[in-house]
């Protein structure tokens, strides 16, 4: 893996942030950029030429990989279902978007499905609770979620492949 | 010229003692020692930034100094809080302390696999050490156990993941004493694991004293992995001349066979300082390669003063831990209602006199004999 | 109606923007305080406004303020905690979504009474279209020349950086923020030393939340003593409630803390009441880690006075008929909702963001997730019940941050509260599996609702 030009400067933009020497502060932005530019998920490749880049041992870029939910250690689907399921989503019903999602796409959390194209992952309250049920696309988030929303989503990520 | 440094009066379960200003309380009770001393799974005195993480050596706070002589509303980790002139800490004398540490041995040990018959680790273990005096004889735990993927460390290191207890110090011996460091620990929560990401050995020169400071059998020594039991072997100090680190170390013999080197320990299960002064740390190739007592210099037994599993065996110069509980209870001794030892004709009997196995038969012919 | 301080703009048309926003009033205290004020008299405004931290805690921020460490020649930090991550609590995203230059001013007065040349803005990574608002918005402050060197020629210079977190609840916690801010594992840090001697890099550091920092700009522009002129003895000024569950109109309410707890559910300027027609069974008033109170005792204080939406009101009778204000995550469950169920999802999410540091909290959330799964599942035995009890009073005070309180208090105050309904989970197994058990209808318990295929 190696970056370009004009993904070099990005990262150079992302550590003039901080203060001389502090590099390493980096770290997670530039971690979600490279995920951003890996197709979604952080191979142990990407994730050593991270350490390179900002002069750290590989070991430290593991360590905060893990530790965070948002990065992807695995290859994920086109398109991943982030559906929250903390108490104030599951008082709106969550887990009947959940069982919807495994009805139309037969995946069940942690699952991508066998064309590569969706991914249903449950998390943990993303702060949205006041437009429960609600699950996180890519950068955006989806709220008031219906069974009619869920069809929508899923045919927009067919669309996208296409 | 230099003026007298103004020392800490700090009263710990009815004792007092005087210490340096900055001085943990932890610190200040290893300095009475014995049964006042809070247990300690994470603090490693040798290694910075270490402790706090276990809680295990929580105590209550009684009062917080002459100054501002208020109780400390939560019980804090005496690791990391220092004393402070006219400090008052509870420790064995609290209910409080004894009911957290209570539950806080319960915590470790509910995804424990409690392997200890397998286990290398057995016998110096301080989690063994630390149920066998804070915990209870069952666990209210019904569920499965945490496992977690098997994980090579390469030819020195063997790590069994399920036995951790994340006290971190292994982290901070890379980091600190073999300045580099290969592994870490990875994910989060229940499911944080010391692992490499991708494997790699662990062949740092100095690596090999994460087994040293591990507290329970996560990190053992494959070159004595299933060798032996840890109380079927000797210690003996021996030394050698060696060119990376002091070559003062300790083997773990039987017969005439070196089945483990390892570096020297102290009464906390720490790496004891060399002779010059400085932290005993020894290299992988004296721990792993010199298993030859013609590599060695025995220098004689070691003296065991662990208070712990194999402190019970009958070693020559044993040193018993202090005993304070007398003095906490103001010239009580609960503990000692009636001593065993007086009226169990098992111990009539010097054990170490028997040669080969204590049989029935042999028991009876000694006993006659006295 | 209250009065509204932070909101009170923030639907004006393209308010996201520096011109609009300037136009409607904006920056007016960058100007007075770097103008006008010394750093001293900044703080000492906060001081008297009585401003406590809207994060949870509820710590006085002047006072919090006053603590920053000063040594010659070591730069100080102020770092905003937008990591809002607390289940229930949603109002800085709307805040710094809607209005994010409201936020920046009053960055800027901070950063000048604390002398910080660098602020931070952590912002959960979840926020990505967030964290974009937020930097346009600086950038255009930048532009402005409110941010830089020399900033309106005072000699004072400030930045300001969009920092973002990568999905974890504990970077919520002050010292666990600033480990992830330094690329680290968002482990809380054994204190002492607190941030505001060694912080971020070693240095002196304020953290506050994003709204204790946009209450700083009406404080500047009103002065410290009207803004403790609103809502009631120690819970000045007006607080961001954001409100979920089972209610007609969940959203962000700008509330001033002078309303009791009953309007605020009922009224129709605020929840607008229960919805469906339903019953209020109970509610969590302050986030998810605030104890869950019944209907009965919500409304009404155990002395039988009415309860407010201050501080003090939701914090009397303590924990045994009490609850705490928060952050301000209001969560309201219906007639129909399941106490046990509902808790479980709590103790899943405080076992799934336990960074896994200390050995209660780590093991013993989990520990608890499962005991409550297994009695949602009508699999429990009475003695679960006092297990679980025993477990979270062995996490609680135990722990290296408060996250491990967190965990315990929701369980501690579910039993306290709702035994009834954990021994019914007991002793119906095959009913629990099939419908909800409802504190409204004690005297009178719903039909049981047929399985659903």
């Amino acid at each position: 893996m190696k970056f370009s030009e004009e993904q070099l400067k990005k990262v150079e933009e992302m550590i003039s942030h901080y203060p001389e020497g502090k590099q390493k502060s980096a770290l997670i932005p530039l971690l979600h950029y490279t995920q951003q530019q890996n197709g979604g998920w952080l191979s142990a490749e990407a994730m050593d030429y991270v350490a390179e880049l900002l002069k750290i041992t590989s070991i430290e870029v593991y360590e905060v990989a893990t530790f965070y939910s948002m990065y992807n250690l695995q290859p994920v689907g086109k398109t991943v279902f982030e559906v929250c399921q903390t108490g104030p989503c599951m008082l709106r019903g969550s887990d009947d978007i959940v069982a919807y999602i495994y009805e139309k796409l037969g995946i069940k959390p942690g699952q991508t499905t066998e064309d590569g194209l969706f991914t249903l992952k449950t998390v943990e309250c993303l702060g949205a609770c006041g437009y429960a049920p609600m699950m996180q696309l890519g950068p955006d988030y989806r709220e008031h979620l219906t069974k009619e929303k869920i069809d929508a989503l899923i045919a927009e990520g067919k669309a996208k492949a296409n | 010229m230099s003026e007298q440094k103004q020392l800490f009066k700090v009263t710990i379960d009815n004792i007092t003692v005087e210490v340096e200003p900055g001085t943990t309380i932890l610190n200040a009770a290893r300095k009475i020692g014995g049964d006042v001393t809070p247990p300690a799974m994470c603090y490693y005195s040798k290694l910075k930034d270490s402790g706090g993480k276990c809680r295990t050596c929580l105590v209550e706070v009684a009062a917080g100094s002459t100054a501002d002589p208020r109780p400390m509303p939560k019980l804090v980790a005496s690791c990391r809080t220092t004393v402070m002139d006219g400090m008052v800490v509870k420790n064995i004398t609290s209910d409080r302390v004894t009911d957290a540490r209570n539950g806080v041995v319960e915590f470790l040990l509910i995804n424990h696999p409690l392997d200890c018959p397998i286990c290398d680790q057995a016998g110096e273990c301080h989690l063994q050490d630390l149920s066998y005096e804070h915990g209870k004889g069952a666990s209210r735990y019904e569920f499965k156990r945490r496992t977690f993927d098997k994980h090579d460390l390469g030819p020195y290191i063997q790590l069994h993941m399920t036995r951790c207890i994340l006290c971190y110090r292994c982290v901070y011996t890379a980091d600190q004493v073999s300045k580099e460091r290969r592994h870490g620990v990875l994910s989060r929560g229940d499911h944080a694991e010391i692992a490499t990401y991708i494997e790699k050995s662990l062949d740092n020169d100095f690596i090999g004293n994460v087994i040293d400071v591990c507290p329970v059998g996560a990190l053992t020594d494959k070159t004595f992995r299933f060798k032996n039991r840890v109380w079927f072997t000797k210690p003996v100090d021996a030394h050698c001349n060696c060119d990376k680190c002091s070559g003062e170390v300790q083997l773990w013999m039987r017969g005439d066979e070196v089945l483990r080197v390892t570096a020297r320990k102290d009464e906390w299960g720490e790496v004891k300082d060399t002779t010059k002064g400085e932290p005993g740390w020894i290299c992988n190739t004296c721990r792993f390669e010199r298993k030859k007592i013609s590599d060695w210099v025995i220098e004689g037994p070691s003296q065991v003063s662990r208070h712990s599993v194999i402190s019970q065996g009958h070693y020559v110069g044993m040193k018993k831990p202090n005993e304070t509980v007398a003095k906490v209870m103001g010239g009580r001794d609960p503990k000692l209602l009636m001593n065993i030892k007086d009226v169990s004709e098992v111990n009539q009997v010097e054990l170490s006199e028997i040669k080969g196995p204590a049989t029935s038969q042999v028991f009876k012919q000694l006993k006659k004999g006295n | 109606m209250g009065r509204k301080l932070l909101l009170e703009k923030a639907h004006v048309e393209g308010i996201r923007h520096y011109d609009v926003y300037r136009r409607e009033g904006g920056y007016r205290s960058v100007e007075k305080v770097l103008k006008t004020m010394s750093p001293e008299a900044v703080v000492e405004e906060v001081k008297k406004s009585g401003l406590r931290g809207r994060g949870g805690a509820g710590f006085p921020t002047g006072m919090k303020w006053s603590f920053l460490a000063k040594p010659e020649g070591v730069p100080r930090y102020l770092v905003v905690n937008a990591d809002e991550s607390e289940p229930g609590t949603f109002k800085d995203r709307y805040l710094m979504e809607f209005i994010p230059h409201l936020l920046i001013e009053g960055m800027i007065c901070a950063s000048y009474a604390l002398g910080s040349n660098r602020s931070y803005i952590y912002i959960r990574g979840e926020y990505w279209w967030v964290k974009e608002i937020l930097e346009v918005a600086v950038q255009e402050a930048r532009n402005a020349g409110f941010l830089g060197k020399n900033i309106l020629g005072s000699g004072f210079d400030c930045d300001i950086f969009v920092q973002p977190g990568a999905g974890a609840y504990i970077c919520g916690e002050e010292t666990a923020l600033i480990e992830s801010l330094e690329g680290k594992r968002g482990n809380p840090r054994i204190k002492p030393p607190f941030p505001a001697v060694k912080g971020l890099w070693g240095c002196p550091t304020v953290v506050n939340n994003v709204e204790s920092i946009a209450a700083v700009v009406p404080i500047v522009n009103e002065g410290g003593e009207e803004y403790a002129k609103l809502g009631t003895g120690k819970s000045t000024g007006t607080k961001l409630i954001s409100a979920c569950g089972n209610i007609n109109k969940p959203g962000v309410y700008e509330i001033e803390m002078n309303i009791s707890v009953e309007e605020f559910i009922y009224s129709d300027e605020y929840c607008g009441g229960i919805a469906n027609g339903k019953k209020l069974k109970a509610c969590i008033p302050g986030g998810s880690s605030v104890p869950i109170l019944p209907a009965n005792l919500l409304l009404k204080t155990a002395k039988g006075e009415t309860r407010m939406m201050t501080y003090e009101s939701l914090s009397d009778g303590g924990f045994a008929t009490g609850t705490m204000m928060g952050s301000g995550g209001f969560i309201v469950m219906d007639e129909d909702q399941c106490v046990v169920k509902h808790t479980y999802t709590l103790a899943r999410f405080y076992r799934h963001e336990s960074c896994g540091q200390c050995s209660p909290c780590r093991e013993g959330t989990g520990w608890m997730e499962k005991i409550l799964l297994k009695i949602d599942q009508g699999k429990g035995s009475m003695s679960d019940i006092d297990l679980l009890w025993d477990i979270q009073r062995k996490i609680e005070g135990n722990t290296i941050c408060p996250l491990g309180d967190a965990a315990a208090w929701p369980v501690a105050a579910a039993i306290r509260h709702f035994r009834d309904e954990f021994e019914w989970h007991v002793t119906n197994p095959s009913e629990a599996l099939v419908r909800n058990y409802g504190l409204a209808n004690y005297a009178k318990p719903l039909e049981i609702a047929a399985p659903t295929a």
